[in-house]
């Protein structure tokens, strides 16, 4: 909104300059430049297909791998892919694999994911991996062939609007026509994808378009005249946002997803340290601040620990950076830190203010406001005393030594999961990559796996799609050849995008999978537990023990040609995860078999405020005593 | 609820009007009015959309309309710094004995006759909301046939043009 009508003080954050200075600084570098992304070099027009177009302009925009499988409509793409030197095509079992792959190579290496397909179910097959970038804000290009533009409209075989179908999940999308906008649309849909609040991007390229003859020319010129994020945050919100921190007494660090995808996990540790303050990283955040630093609380929300719970209830300032107040995090949103004031930094104005009234807005990227935030809370501390957060800090040491994350022995002697993932983490460290599906063996992945770097944890959070893990350990495999990969998966999820260990086992792609296999919708059926009195409506998968084991997850990887192990005592685990990880030939396919009635604790019930989160079924913790200077 | 006026500046790219109203449907809003047409700016269109909505909620909306690659501009026009004018067309019947009190009631709105015929006559009106519908309250009795009427354009008063300062950035 403009015209001076300030109707939103966060939309206005970054244009209402006070100051001349502040003008001519904000001026000279808030706004994202249209930039040709990759190499820059220039290409003197040439004659050539449109489907070599959109070969060559991958090359020119340095993409290495592509995730696809060919069709009809996107045919003539596949025929120049034979003659690239520079593109690794990876050929998939199925589109919503390739999605998933090119959304954790990027996610695991901060570039574009690319996925190929061809039109129709082609094209829908990506619809949900498409969904998830945009709910996580992975930058990704989807390229999908189109029925010639001849037939559009006319229900032609394989022809869907898989444009008009998108809109609502992408960040932007296009329907090519004419050869001649092949290099242009291209560039464009990696820029837009890349920069400002990353996300999904669909290409639809109409069959005709790709056979035509266009002339081939690089750089193309952008042309996005409506699109201007954002890059440097307002200075004047900057001083007000360190004035507050200066000031408050029960101050936390609420950090989000946001803040891996600006690449700000060095300067938010000078933020961290400077200011005293205590941490929580959400479940998308997980890595991007140390787990073993003493001012970590853990993640919080739902299946939150204690202390990070309890401190963003008891905060009188929450500094948000990169997250969004998502339900999960918030609970009861009208009960969620009811005398926190809030300092809400993000890329996207959209963000702030949607869900919870930020008092100061700061719209920008955190890669440049996290350092400026330090610099100016700095210069506020030396004309005032700094905050003095002893008083805080006991009350937090105390709760993280009543209320550490852990569990109890499962009743029927079986396997504990969450066991299972500690070694798991032990046994590998944090320079691998862990990637998980959704559910309960997510919650024990994000609680029990030692973070300590950003993109070394990967799931999908926002839209929870089951399935994420195979295909995008696969694609995060791709990107960090170097490193282990971990695909943490339940039986449920593992059978909905297995069939990409075929595409692993082809191409070298060691991934590494631990089926938490607890025969069931584990979380679904925790919350039949919970609040549905225990009736297992439609839970139990037949795949653990005392089941019928269908499919044997042992044969199955056998016969994809994996490496396979079946765990089902404590005592085999530790053995069973290093003989995992001799193997880097072929992928790995551990079914360890788990205990079914093993629950995800901490947890807050759904529809209740925060204040009610339980360490175990029907255990709220004990406040009373601990809010000893926490003035609460 | 309470109503406001929109003035959204868009590229007169395909599939913008339905980028535009779906982000809306999906944000649960009913756009009352909406008209769009060229603008001076050969390539940019303009919007005009009447939506009932309250502050925290419009102002969602439109950070959400903001992320449309292909806006460009969103400015709200408040009915006193611009001018709002709707355009109307009533088919009346009016035959050989109230032919001319529905012509009387037309030039007292200053509205034209556009059509005649031996039974109806077609009026055409342009002005304020509450101006229409004072014209429909008089013309009632005499049996209105059919309504057609376009959405609602707005523009701010004084020499600024939302379209050149879009374009300065």
């Amino acid at each position: 909104m403009s015209k001076g009508q300030s109707i939103s003080p966060a939309l206005m954050a970054n244009k209402r300059a006070d100051t001349s200075a502040d003008r001519r600084a904000s001026h000279e570098t808030s706004v994202v430049a249209p930039e040709v992304p990759g190499s820059q070099q220039v290409v003197e027009p040439i004659a050539m297909s449109g489907s070599q177009a959109v070969i060559r302009s991958l090359e020119e925009l340095g993409v290495t791998d592509v995730f696809g499988l060919p069709g009809g409509a996107i045919l003539p793409t596949y025929d120049p892919l034979l003659e690239t030197t520079t593109i690794n095509h990876i050929l998939v079992r199925h589109e919503q694999g390739a999605g998933h792959a090119a959304e954790g190579y990027a996610m695991a290496s901060g570039r574009v994911g690319v996925c190929i397909a061809t039109s129709g179910p082609g094209a829908t097959n990506l619809v949900t991996a498409l969904a998830d970038a945009n709910m996580d804000s992975i930058p990704m290009v989807a390229i999908t062939g189109q029925v010639s533009s001849t037939l559009i409209g006319s229900d032609a075989f394989q022809e869907a609007d898989i444009v008009g179908m998108t809109m609502p999940i992408t960040k932007h999308s296009y329907l090519v026509t004419d050869a001649q906008d092949i290099p242009r649309v291209l560039a464009e849909a990696f820029h837009l994808a890349s920069t400002g609040r990353p996300g999904p991007v669909l290409v639809d390229i109409a069959k005709d378009a790709q056979v035509a003859q266009m002339e081939f020319s690089w750089p193309p010129t952008l042309d996005l005249p409506g699109y201007r994020p954002v890059a440097r945050g307002h200075a004047k919100q900057i001083r007000e946002a360190a004035r507050l921190m200066a000031q408050a007494q029960r101050p936390v660090l609420y950090v989000g997803g946001g803040s891996i995808k600006a690449n700000a996990s060095e300067v938010l540790e000078d933020l961290v340290e400077a200011s005293g303050a205590p941490v929580v990283t959400t479940l998308t955040a997980r890595g991007v601040f140390p787990d073993s630093h003493d001012q970590h609380l853990g993640m919080p929300g739902m299946h939150g620990t204690v202390p990070a719970v309890y401190a963003m209830q008891q905060a009188d300032l929450l500094i948000t950076l990169g997250a969004r107040f998502d339900d999960r995090v918030t609970g009861v949103l009208p009960t969620f830190a009811p005398g926190a004031k809030v300092i809400h930094a993000d890329i996207d104005p959209a963000e702030i203010s949607k869900n919870r009234t930020a008092d100061v807005p700061i719209v920008g990227d955190l890669a440049s406001i996290i350092p400026e935030l330090t610099e100016a809370f700095r210069a506020e501390t030396e004309r005032t005393d700094v905050p003095d957060l002893s008083a805080w800090w006991r009350t937090l040491n105390g709760l993280k030594k009543s209320y550490p994350l852990g569990w109890t022995a499962t009743e029927d002697g079986l396997l504990a999961p969450q066991y299972v993932i500690q070694k798991l983490s032990e046994l590998t460290g944090p320079e691998a990559v862990y990637v998980s599906g959704v559910g309960q063996h997510q919650m024990w992945s994000s609680q029990f796996v030692t973070y300590e770097r950003p993109r070394q944890w990967l799931n999908s959070a926002g839209l929870g799609t089951m399935g994420f893990a195979v295909p995008a350990a696969m694609g995060a495999q791709v990107s960090q050849p170097n490193r282990a990969v971990w695909a943490i998966d339940g039986d449920g999820c593992f059978q909905m995008t297995n069939q990409e260990l075929a595409t692993c086992v082809l191409n070298n792609i060691p991934i590494k999978v631990a089926v938490i296999n607890n025969s069931s919708l584990g979380m679904v059926r925790q919350w039949q537990t919970l609040f549905y009195d225990g009736r297992y409506s439609h839970t139990h998968l037949n795949t653990g023990h005392e089941s019928r084991r269908v499919p044997d997850f042992v044969k199955l990887g056998d016969a994809y040609g994996c490496a396979t192990f079946r765990c089902e005592r404590e005592e085999d685990v530790e053995a069973t995860i290093k003989a995992a990880l001799e193997v880097n030939d072929r992928p790995v396919v551990i079914d360890f078999v788990v205990s079914a009635d093993a629950m995800v604790w901490p947890m807050v019930p759904s529809g209740v405020s925060n204040d009610q989160i339980q360490v175990a079924q029907n255990m709220t913790p004990e406040w009373v005593g601990e809010d000893e200077g926490a003035g609460a | 609820m309470s109503r406001h006026t929109l003035s959204v500046l868009v590229e007169d790219k395909p599939g913008v009007l339905t980028r535009v109203a779906a982000l809306f449907a999906r944000r649960a809003f009913n756009i009352d009015q909406l008209a769009v047409g060229s603008t001076e700016v050969p390539g940019l269109s303009r919007m005009t959309v009447v939506v009932d909505a309250e502050g925290d909620a419009l102002e969602q909306v439109t950070k959400q309309l903001n992320k449309l690659i292909h806006v460009i501009k969103i400015v709200e026009l408040p009915p006193e710094t611009s001018v709002q004018r709707e355009h109307v067309m009533i088919k009346v019947r009016a035959d050989a004995a109230t032919r001319l009190q529905v012509t009387q009631a037309a030039d007292l709105f200053r509205a034209s006759i556009v059509d005649v015929s031996t039974d109806s006559v077609v009026i055409e009106a342009t002005g304020a909301t509450e101006k229409l519908k004072a014209l429909l309250d008089v013309l009632e009795p005499f049996g209105v046939r059919e309504i057609v009427r376009a959405g609602t354009l707005a523009l701010g008063r004084g020499p600024k043009s939302m379209s050149d300062r879009a374009l300065r950035h």
